[in-house]
């Protein structure tokens, strides 16, 4: 029998075995007690769920009363197809959706701009050109119940006002229209790199929609700040939870600036994180990222509505831990990943299907990731009661570490003149390609173990059906935009393009132009094009 | 022997695609493996980053891809690359591209594509042994 001559070598049988550093790169320890959290106050830092801090939860009876929203991922590139695929969750019992976009509309090209070819519906995104595309995906959908999440950033008030539009011309009252518009251009900058214009004018567009929107559609959040995409880029759970607030901190001092007063709109933003494969260190960042919200907005920003203090966030499981190789494995990352999120108290959860790390879901793999919330919710216990972790010593030192990691960040980034200026000197690109790379050559040296991909590799992989998507789709989405643009009434298009330059240029809402130019039919290329001859572009100095 | 030429690799993101964690984790592997790199930055065309690839005489272009518009983009790189005289230039990839489309790539003049979790050396090695220096 062949002897492990590494068993006697090694000094500490466990090394290799368990990671010792969680993703943050904290030390864990192998032990946990009442001298971990020494020092911290229960009832002062902790609390009840549904108050201040709102560590334990934003609600008093969280899941008890009414579970997170299960919200799947409802695009595919063509408009018509993506609505039988939201149609198909909504049977399944998703009750919210997202829509992601495809690369042009994201980079507000229209289907005919020559940089769209080969791109139109790729990356599972739905094609938006024009406010028809907007009716034909969302067909038969009731929107004041079924809570559509546009992942839309740069183009979000141009998708907006077709949302609006498309009510409008359903009689659907505004004030009942539900859903998130993702709108963050921050996080775009640091890493998500889907921007266009300056980040000027980017925040008056997002301040805009905001503004709009409080007065419009109060059940409907203008913006979801994103750690997530920051995370996929390579930040750390850490510095996701720091980037994020600190982004979040950003958006209201320009709120407060551009005359809005903080309660007003404070209670509208929502967030949006990650959740990676260390089960406890995302329950630690949701319970931190709360209390450090709650703490910043009563005691930094003055806000005196309890709602303006509620961290509310909708959570994705991570798409970056999904491994090409031996992908069925992903079924148990997402699992683990999505108990987390509920044990950590997310407002909304959206659970990747096992082959992402290669194409759009087949509506087989899909399933099983609808399923897999479903399992949580009704089988597992981890939602028949409010924060399950709380009182734990790992959990509760782990949660005050990750907010003192925190804090330190903020202080840098306020000694640089904030997060713009952060942006603008490369700081947040560089520290997240930085862990990008540490990541990497910690599976390298082995140091960290993926399962399948540098431990208990297989040669053969098992063959996965994919799904395929309809290649004639590009050619006929062109053509059929190509008509639209004919059949519309130029002279007025032409007139509202004029109004939209107009209002770009002064400091009137952009909202009520943009909506009366895409009822006149005006393209999303075409408006985002108005816009960008007005705002400028932004160009990024690349550094790796 | 002639003294050992240092390979000039040029990293390159075509498209409206912004994921750049990839193409930012390679180019940080390649030039700390000692060669010289060029990243293109985002939303290069096809005809920008085949003419950075001449002008800065690079040896390889990698190119990383994550919009599934692979196919569209290595044929019209390989096509520029074939008008310009460029053929010599290596082309290679990454990204999210399933492994049905590789043959396909291959066939076109593509030297290797590397699936997501490929180990950054794996890289290294392969353009080390594949480059004439």
């Amino acid at each position: 029998m062949a002897q492990d001559t590494t068993a006697n070598t090694n000094p500490d049988p466990f090394a290799g075995i368990a990671p010792v550093k969680n993703l943050s790169g904290f030390e864990i320890n192998p032990l946990y007690g009442p001298e971990d959290v020494k020092g911290m106050d229960f009832e002062r830092d902790v609390g009840l769920p549904g108050e201040y801090p709102y560590v334990r939860g934003v609600y008093s009876t969280m899941y008890r009363v009414r579970p997170w929203t299960i919200r799947q991922l409802g695009s595919l590139g063509p408009p018509g197809e993506a609505n039988k695929r939201i149609r198909q969750l909504v049977d399944m019992g998703a009750n919210g959706i997202s829509i992601c976009l495809d690369m042009p509309t994201i980079m507000g090209r229209d289907s005919d701009d020559p940089l769209a070819e080969g791109e139109v519906g790729c990356c599972g995104g739905v094609a938006i050109d024009t406010i028809q595309d907007m009716r034909e995906l969302l067909a038969g959908i009731e929107l004041d119940k079924i809570s559509i999440n546009f992942v839309s950033n740069s183009q979000s008030a141009v998708i907006l006002a077709m949302f609006c539009a498309l009510a409008e011309e359903r009689g659907l009252p505004w004030n009942l229209l539900t859903g998130t518009m993702q709108n963050d251009a921050l996080k775009e900058y640091q890493a998500q790199k889907s921007y266009y214009f300056p980040p000027r004018p980017s925040m008056r567009l997002i301040m805009d929609t905001i503004s709009f929107c409080m007065r419009n559609l109060p059940r409907f959040n203008p913006i979801s700040i994103s750690g997530y995409h920051l995370a996929s880029a390579g930040a750390t759970p850490m510095q996701e939870l720091a980037f994020t607030l600190a982004n979040g901190f950003t958006y209201v001092e320009e709120g407060i600036k551009s005359g809005m007063s903080v309660d007003d709109f404070a209670p509208r933003l929502s967030f949006f994180f990650k959740v990676h494969n260390d089960l406890f260190e995302n329950v630690a960042k949701f319970r931190a990222a709360r209390r450090i919200w709650a703490r910043t907005m009563k005691e930094k920003f003055w806000a005196k509505n309890p709602a303006s203090w509620r961290f509310r966030v909708h959570t994705q499981t991570s798409g970056s831990s999904l491994t090409a190789q031996q992908m069925e494995n992903n079924i148990i990352r997402t699992t683990i990943q999505a108990l987390s999120a509920v044990m950590a108290g997310t407002q909304s959860l959206h659970t990747n299907a096992f082959d992402e790390a290669f194409s759009v879901p087949t509506p087989h793999s899909e399933r099983l990731a609808l399923r897999t919330q479903q399992i949580i919710l009704h089988e597992s216990g981890a939602a028949s009661t409010i924060d399950p972790l709380a009182g734990s010593y790992y959990v509760e030192a782990l949660t005050q570490q990750m907010e003192e990691a925190c804090e330190k960040y903020f202080q840098s980034i306020a000694e640089m003149g904030g997060v713009i200026a952060g942006i603008e000197k490369g700081y947040f690109q560089r520290e997240i390609a930085e862990s990008a790379f540490r990541y990497q050559r910690s599976l390298e040296k082995g140091a960290r173990i993926v399962v399948g991909l540098n431990k208990y590799t297989e040669e053969e992989e098992s063959p996965i059906a994919l799904r395929e998507l309809d290649s004639e789709f590009e050619k006929n989405k062109v053509a059929a935009l190509k008509k639209y643009k004919e059949d519309r009434d130029q002279d007025l298009l032409r007139a509202k393009g004029e109004e939209l330059r107009a209002v770009c240029k002064g400091r009137d809402n952009v909202m009520p132009a943009l909506i009366s130019a895409v009822r006149a039919g005006m393209t999303l290329g075409e408006a985002i094009g108005h816009m960008r001859d007005i705002f400028g572009v932004y160009r990024e100095q690349a550094v790796f | 022997m002639s003294p050992k030429k240092t390979l000039r690799i040029l990293i390159a993101k075509p498209g409206l695609d912004g994921h750049d964690r990839g193409a930012k984790v390679v180019a940080r592997a390649l030039s700390n493996a000692g060669m010289e790199v060029i990243y293109s930055g985002l939303h290069q065309t096809p005809e920008q980053i085949v003419n950075t690839a001449i002008d800065e005489d690079v040896d390889a272009i990698g190119l990383s891809i994550l919009s599934g518009a692979h196919n569209t983009i290595f044929a019209r790189v390989m096509k520029l690359l074939k008008e310009k005289g460029a053929s010599d230039i290596l082309v290679f990839g990454g990204g999210t591209i399933p492994k049905k489309d590789w043959t396909p790539l291959e066939t076109m003049g593509v030297g290797r594509i590397f699936s997501p979790g490929t180990d950054t050396r794996e890289i290294v090695t392969y353009l080390t042994e594949t480059l004439p220096h």
